[in-house]
């Protein structure tokens, strides 16, 4: 079974056509970063407008990629929640028109749940296996900064989450303040390679320091305000270059990663998972990555990194999940709505084992 | 209000005061008021706002609205929180095609927006009959005092 897969979440409008629910026939992404890149952000309106435009173009290139025409389709899959929703309402209103148009299920997809489902797209038959769970995943982007943790039984619940900016936010604002233009994430990457992460001593924000234990209920919470505060502080306005600049961003950027790794560790260790999951955009960075590899090496769990194709948005992870969901009935109706934020009960997550 | 009526200025030395002088001037604002907050990145726009949820009764947390626009808080016995960035957006017609003028001057709501400035003169051209703009600037001293500039009669004195 083909599902063609639809993605307006936030700045990418992609489309992609898997089949059987791992088996990736075309994944096509038309990147809007460069109109972004004069504001400095996501301007959502102007997103829903690029959207518009791209939605019809991205579709038919994924269905000639993938060599089938419309009729080789059995279902529409759709991101409906959460997101930016003038940016949703394209990518909904172009799934229902379609899969109105070639009487075919149309299935509403979580964005978040998704992001967890990609990093398993080369290897779906682990997401079979009862043994693969509880997963713990980290899912960080520009928008979201979540713990979620997903049983066998397909039950999923948020275990902690960001109480002020996400972390993929904090990259961008750090950017923004060292004057390095937006996005953030992959410049600061490439910085701090050459830089001294030691070198400036910046907040790890509800991680416990000597004396100063952290408050229960936040545990396994972040916080990236204050570490923004701290840069501007740092800076004073001045223009840094050079090694001093470098090692400012390989500071900052250790902060960040620190506390992703040291709560993804503590939320493995309090929840019993078996394996640890890392997704979303902010997964691309080269430091998380591998300090996320030695972090499960030492504390002995498993960690699955979302290959860097399907940690940004994409619709394979959209197409792919909703095989599940069709396998198992789980069809919306024509009056599928859009919602801007991640619901408090997260509904049965479609590909776990024992999801019924 | 004219712009040019007297203002206080109020100032705090830590994050924590200034979200309690805001979980305290939620009490005294005006049903359907909307309070801007102008200050620089890293001023403490966001703890104000969750100062002033904190004030309504919201527990849940307050996170930044920077790359969703908007995030709204359901109040305890009704209404709603409306907590704005417009760090984003580019001008007016923006915000109107993003469909600002809904969560401006609503019966039972507060809304506070960050990055006002972005709006140049629609707030004061939208404002209806009896209702009131509360404009507030948030200046950093040094990495923890805030000077709070906001209107005399609100500033709980």
């Amino acid at each position: 079974m083909h599902i063609l897969g639809i993605e307006t979440s936030c700045d990418e409008t992609a489309a992609a056509v898997v089949r059987n629910g791992g088996e990736v026939r075309a994944n096509v992404i038309s990147s809007q970063i460069t109109t972004h890149a004069a504001y400095g952000g996501v301007v959502p309106e102007l997103a829903a407008r690029e959207h518009l435009k791209a939605m019809p173009i991205v579709a038919a290139a994924a269905l000639r990629e993938s060599g089938l025409g419309m009729a080789g389709l059995s279902a529409i899959a759709v991101t409906n929640h959460p997101g930016l929703v003038p940016a949703l309402l394209v990518g909904v209103s172009f799934a229902k028109g379609l899969a109105r148009r070639l009487n075919l299920p149309l299935i509403g997809i979580n964005h978040t749940l998704a992001h967890v489902y990609g990093a398993f797209l080369d290897q779906t038959a682990r997401l079979e296996q009862p043994a693969t769970y509880p997963i713990l995943a980290l899912a960080v982007s520009g928008g979201h900064t979540l713990l979620l943790l997903i049983t066998a039984e397909g039950r999923a619940r948020v275990l902690g989450s960001t109480i002020d900016d996400a972390a993929g936010e904090a990259f961008d604002k750090g950017a923004k303040i060292l004057s390095l233009g937006y996005p953030g994430g992959p410049v600061i990457d490439r910085l701090a390679k050459t830089g001294d992460p030691k070198a400036v001593a910046f907040p790890r924000g509800l991680l416990p320091r000597s004396g100063h234990p952290v408050d229960p209920e936040n545990r396994l919470n972040f916080s990236f305000s204050g570490l923004k505060t701290a840069l501007l502080y740092h800076v004073k306005g001045r223009t840094l270059e050079g090694q001093e600049l470098a090692d400012v961003v390989a500071s900052y950027q250790a902060a960040i990663v620190d506390t992703l790794v040291a709560k993804t560790v503590l939320a493995v260790r309090d929840s019993g998972a078996r394996t640890a999951v890392l997704c979303g955009g902010v997964a691309c960075n080269s430091a998380l990555r591998e300090a996320a590899r030695l972090a499960a090496a030492r504390a002995g769990f498993d960690l699955v990194v979302a290959p860097p194709k399907y940690c940004t948005d994409n619709a394979a992870m959209i197409a792919g999940m909703a095989w599940h969901a069709l396998r198992r009935g789980q069809v919306s109706g024509p009056d599928l709505h859009v919602a801007a934020r991640l619901p408090a009960d997260l509904g049965r997550v479609p590909f776990a084992p024992g999801a019924g | 209000m004219s712009p040019s009526s007297s203002h206080s200025d109020i100032t705090t030395a830590s994050a924590a005061e200034t979200e309690a002088f805001a979980r305290g001037l939620a009490a005294r604002l005006p049903d359907g008021c909307v309070v801007t907050l102008n200050g620089d990145l890293g001023a403490g726009k966001t703890v104000f706002a969750r100062g002033l949820a904190r004030g309504l009764g919201i527990t849940e947390p307050v996170t930044s609205p920077t790359f969703t626009i908007v995030q709204e808080y359901p109040r305890p016995g009704g209404g709603w929180f409306y907590h704005l960035d417009l760090y984003r957006i580019r001008g007016a017609d923006d915000a109107l095609a993003f469909g600002l003028e809904e969560f401006l001057f609503q019966p039972h709501t507060l809304t506070v927006i960050e990055w006002p400035e972005r709006l140049g003169d629609l707030l004061e051209t939208e404002l209806p009959a009896g209702a009131r703009h509360v404009p507030v600037q948030i200046t950093a001293l040094d990495d923890t005092r805030r000077t709070i500039r906001l209107p005399a009669d609100l500033a709980g004195m």
